[in-house]
């Protein structure tokens, strides 16, 4: 008497799909392991957190009645004698965006079972984020021995320097845990614990080569915030 | 009968996501190439000193293009089934709405600063005797 369209596991496509697969009765997620769903609803939560510090950073810059510092010269450098304004900023973009191409190429030599290029490009992915968390230390260094402070700066509204700590501080903690995460994977991949099915230190289960997407999708995200960050906070 | 269930998954290996995603290199360098140069143009923004509407507007979509292309093709989105991208991509569009009640809000909070705290000094000097 069984259906065999019922018992069939071949997921129907487009709208139908995704309303036959949110009424199933079972598992919603009918192609993505549950690493990879959990991977993404953690990373909607960290959307939710970010996004309360975009838009405290928005509230407290449209009610402040004192001037907002302008970005463009608070994060401006002398190179060889040449004023560029946001030059710093901009390297640090570009370091970030690097880091995810090394990152996507990774992931894509991981589902190829590459073992040396996938270590590799792991490894130069945490190499940039690591730089990345450098320039940052140098910026917050440099903007403190300017006279920033949560609570005061020398340009205007004193909000600029709250906001920029907050910001800055959780993103670039997002960097360095992501660096942690991926130096500790790119070892396993390097031992091949993915292939031997060695088991993990810390959840005493076998590996799978599908954590080096994962690893790869946190350190998409963080590279996604930084979009936001870039064009709301320092270019606006 | 283990046999044909083993012939059935390698054959299906390439289109399974479980088995993990497998696009060419040349797609990744391609949405890579064009990040920097949507960078770029983000960076040239304020170079070239755009003001008002048109920075805000290119900030914007510079913004959203980038996010796209990271969502999309990095981090895998549009090869998902719709039952997982739509679990994830429409709840931030509700962060919207939160953006819009800040903004009165904090429109509101500027009105009332102006009003009882700006332009002239509204506390006279203390008196003293």
């Amino acid at each position: 008497m069984s259906d065999p369209a019922v018992t069939h596991t071949d997921p129907q496509p487009g709208l139908t799909g995704f309303v036959s697969d949110w009424s199933s009765d079972k598992t919603a997620f009918k192609t993505a392991s549950w690493g990879k769903a959990m991977i993404w609803i953690f990373l909607l939560s960290d959307t939710f957190i970010f996004s309360c510090f975009l838009i405290a950073y928005m509230t407290v810059r449209m009610s402040t009645t004192e001037p907002w510092p302008n970005p463009s010269e608070v994060f401006a450098l002398e190179i060889g004698g040449v004023h560029m304004p946001l030059i710093l900023i901009a390297i640090m973009t570009f370091v970030l965006i690097s880091s995810s191409g090394t990152m996507a190429m990774a992931v894509n030599f991981g589902y190829r079972r590459d073992r040396v290029k996938t270590t590799v490009l792991m490894l130069l992915t945490a190499a940039l984020g690591a730089t990345f968390v450098g320039m940052q230390a140098f910026e917050w260094t440099k903007l403190i021995s300017e006279g920033v402070r949560p609570w005061e700066n020398p340009w205007g509204a004193p909000q600029f320097g709250s906001v920029f700590f907050m910001v800055t501080g959780f993103h670039g903690t997002h960097v360095t845990i992501g660096v942690i995460f991926l130096l500790l994977m790119a070892r396993k991949v390097w031992r091949g614990d993915f292939d031997t099915g060695k088991k993990g230190f810390f959840t005493s289960r076998k590996g799978r080569w599908e954590i080096v997407e994962i690893t790869g999708l946190y350190w998409h995200f963080v590279d996604l915030v930084w979009v936001f960050i870039f064009a709301l906070f320092y270019l606006w | 009968m283990a046999e044909a269930h083993m012939s059935s998954q390698t054959l299906a290996a390439p289109t399974d996501h479980a088995e993990g995603q497998q696009h060419p290199i040349r797609l990744y360098l391609i949405v890579w190439f064009w990040l920097f140069v949507l960078s770029a143009c983000s960076y040239a923004v304020d170079l070239l000193q755009f003001q008002g509407y048109l920075r805000w507007g290119l900030i914007l979509m510079l913004m959203v293009g980038k996010a796209g292309l990271i969502i999309a093709v990095f981090m895998h989105m549009v090869w998902e089934r719709l039952a997982l991208s739509y679990a994830i991509l429409v709840p931030p569009v509700l962060v919207l709405v939160f953006v819009i009640l800040m903004a009165f809000e904090a429109d509101y909070t500027f009105f009332t600063r102006m009003e009882f705290f700006g332009a002239s000094p509204a506390v006279p000097a203390p008196v003293v005797h």
